[in-house]
């Protein structure tokens, strides 16, 4: 009954490609705006904000990109890891040599280094396709982590091999390393994601997206209406590296403090790519709700034995805590192969026809 | 009948134009015309190299000898981006449609070469970007209403019938607005009213928008009845060229369709 779009009627073709055409719809983001800006941050404490919901909008914005790059642009990618990475030691190597730079315009500038970096990588996708690209992308991964372990300036010849945030301050207040409020931290990253999805968003429904989608659906047929593979999925790849750069800049300066390249190993990658598998390929929406999935349910089964009471020997239950996410994961798969995105399409043509069956 | 336009002169010249894949001679020193504003059918048997002949004019195969001229420009190696820039635009014998996509906006890309703001305007969906994103949607909801596709307008593809798919895929062509439009068998698999309406589609389009027309159809009663001129290959060599009467009685045609005794 609520959830109609009966006597909306678009008048224009401005109206009907907004993006959010039916006002249910601007009314929910609007809550969650609301929600995530005005009571999330007052609400949770310390260490929710710095544990969990930091990392979660970090990841989700490395998610937004790489989505855009594999389920968009249909190009199979194991290098987010890599391409966080050289965010995160662009950053961190601008702003020592030149501290008085913004550290938020910095952030942006790490992500143009990122896509130049994904961009290279991103060739061989001229003539190799699927797992074969993947494989290829790894390339990027390896490389990469060993370049920067390897190579002592990229960490300024710290004996330690880490890069550690240092403190810098936005129009006075601090913003990276240990003296920042997790607050301010919240908003830099909230604010990031907010931009990243809405400019995802429109390019995934302009002609930038439509190349994209013309490429993964089928490449020969978009090559003969003039759309030109190598631009186009050059783009998907520096685009997508640029959203990955700027997360790996985030999860260092906002969340990490110090990191190590282990901090952006295969094991990022693959977590980025099941979030976007399990959220839905090719959608904005199902990379932020497969990022909320895999970094808050596993928090949550950590904490489900103390809330429910149940007494559990720590190594044990972190084992049924693997079993039980893995199964999930399955589950999930089995039940919806499109993903959470999917699945909230189905909720909301059924709340369309409530309380009618069909 | 409505009036028609006035054939012109030519547009498209294929000349000697051969193509082997390995030991297979695709294509054997053919040549013949496209007139502006007629609608020239390319039948033969099966393997007959028809859709090489396709491939060819719009760039995706190269001709290893020969040359096709296009608007007096004369060409051999030629990119598919490049032909569809100069006005070609093209359908296929499996729909090669853009599953995952709307039919809205599988037909937007057909509007892609047209669309000129980079995707840092992209970006913000706002001003010039989204003043041209609106032109571009008039000209394609035009499109729409031409092929009565309105209602399916934001299906996905994948889950319309087939001959729905036909129709957008006709669309998509059409909306690059091509000079010449290649059609590769757009009637194959349908049913007799399917066929009625895209006959009517094809021809609307020669008629309305003065598209030049080059199709491969096995139908042969709607090629004899909407074609202006047919060309015959058999074994990639063309054996006819002819109005559909003069096609209709060649001896060579008949033999290549029915078998010669010997």
């Amino acid at each position: 009954m609520l959830y109609r779009e009966a006597g909306q009627f678009k008048t224009s073709y401005a109206a009907d490609q907004a993006m959010f055409p039916i006002i249910q719809d601007r009314a929910f983001i609007a809550m969650v705006l609301i929600i995530a800006y005005g009571v999330v941050p007052f609400w949770a404490n310390e260490y929710w904000l710095q544990a969990v919901i930091i990392p979660f909008l970090i990841f989700a914005l490395a998610a937004v990109g790489l989505n855009l790059l594999t389920g968009y642009a249909g190009q199979l990618s194991l290098g987010t890891g890599a391409f966080m990475a050289v965010g995160a030691y662009a950053t961190y190597k601008i702003t020592t040599i030149y501290p008085d730079i913004n550290i938020l315009v910095v952030f942006l500038m790490s992500g143009l280094i990122a896509a130049g970096v994904g961009m290279v990588f991103g060739v061989p996708s001229l003539r190799i396709k699927g797992f074969y690209l993947a494989v290829a992308t790894l390339a990027a991964q390896f490389f990469i982590q060993w370049l920067f372990n390897k190579v002592g300036w990229f960490f300024n010849y710290n004996p330690s091999g880490t890069i550690i945030a240092p403190p810098r301050t936005v129009f006075g207040v601090m913003v990276a390393g240990p003296e920042a409020t997790a607050q301010v931290r919240y908003f830099v990253a909230l604010v990031f994601l907010t931009v990243g999805t809405v400019i995802a968003k429109n390019l995934v429904r302009g002609r930038v997206g439509r190349a994209w989608m013309a490429i993964r659906d089928r490449d020969i047929a978009a090559e003969i209406i003039g759309i030109q593979p190598l631009q186009t999925k050059l783009l998907a790849f520096g685009i997508s590296s640029f959203y990955c750069g700027v997360a790996g800049a985030l999860s260092v300066f906002l969340w990490l403090g110090s990191a190590e390249t282990e901090a952006f190993d295969i094991n990022v990658s693959f977590q980025v790519l099941f979030m976007i598998i399990i959220g839905g390929l090719g959608s904005i929406l199902g990379s932020i709700l497969g990022a909320a999935f895999i970094t808050l349910v596993p928090i949550f089964l950590t904490n489900a034995p103390a809330l429910l009471n149940i007494p559990f020997p720590t190594d044990l239950s972190k084992h049924i805590e693997e079993i039980i996410f893995g199964g999930l994961i399955i589950l999930f798969l089995i039940a919806e192969p499109n993903g959470m995105a999917r699945l909230w399409q189905i909720g909301k043509e059924k709340l369309r026809r409530w309380p009618f069956p069909y | 009948m409505s009036p028609r336009n006035k054939i012109g002169d030519v547009l498209l010249a294929v000349d000697g134009v051969s193509i082997s894949f390995g030991g297979v001679r695709a294509l054997d020193k053919v040549s013949f015309d496209v007139r502006a504003h007629e609608i020239l059918a390319i039948i033969g048997p099966n393997g007959a190299g028809k859709s090489s002949m396709l491939n060819c004019i719009n760039g995706f195969y190269h001709p290893q000898e020969g040359s096709i001229t296009f608007k007096g420009q004369r060409r051999r190696q030629m990119q598919t981006h490049e032909a569809a820039l100069q006005g070609i635009a093209r359908t296929f014998q499996n729909i090669a449609l853009f599953k995952g996509m709307s039919t809205l906006d599988n037909i937007m890309t057909g509007r892609n070469l047209k669309m000129k703001r980079n995707f840092l305007w992209q970006a913000l969906y706002f001003g010039p970007a989204l003043r041209e994103e609106l032109e571009h949607r008039a000209v394609v909801e035009n499109v729409i209403d031409f092929l009565e596709i309105e209602s399916i307008r934001k299906t996905p593809v994948g889950r319309l019938p087939y001959g729905l798919q036909k129709r957008v895929e006709l669309g998509r062509a059409l909306a690059a607005e091509p000079d010449l439009l290649l059609l590769d068998e757009p009637m194959a698999g349908m049913n007799y009213e399917e066929k009625e309406d895209m006959v009517r589609f094809i021809l609307d389009v020669n008629d309305e928008f003065g598209t030049t027309i080059v199709l491969i159809e096995h139908d042969m009663s709607v090629v004899m009845d909407i074609s202006d001129r047919v060309v015959v290959l058999d074994y990639g060599r063309k054996i006819a060229e002819g109005t559909p009467d003069q096609v209709r009685v060649n001896q060579d045609v008949i033999d290549a369709y029915l078998g010669v005794g010997h």
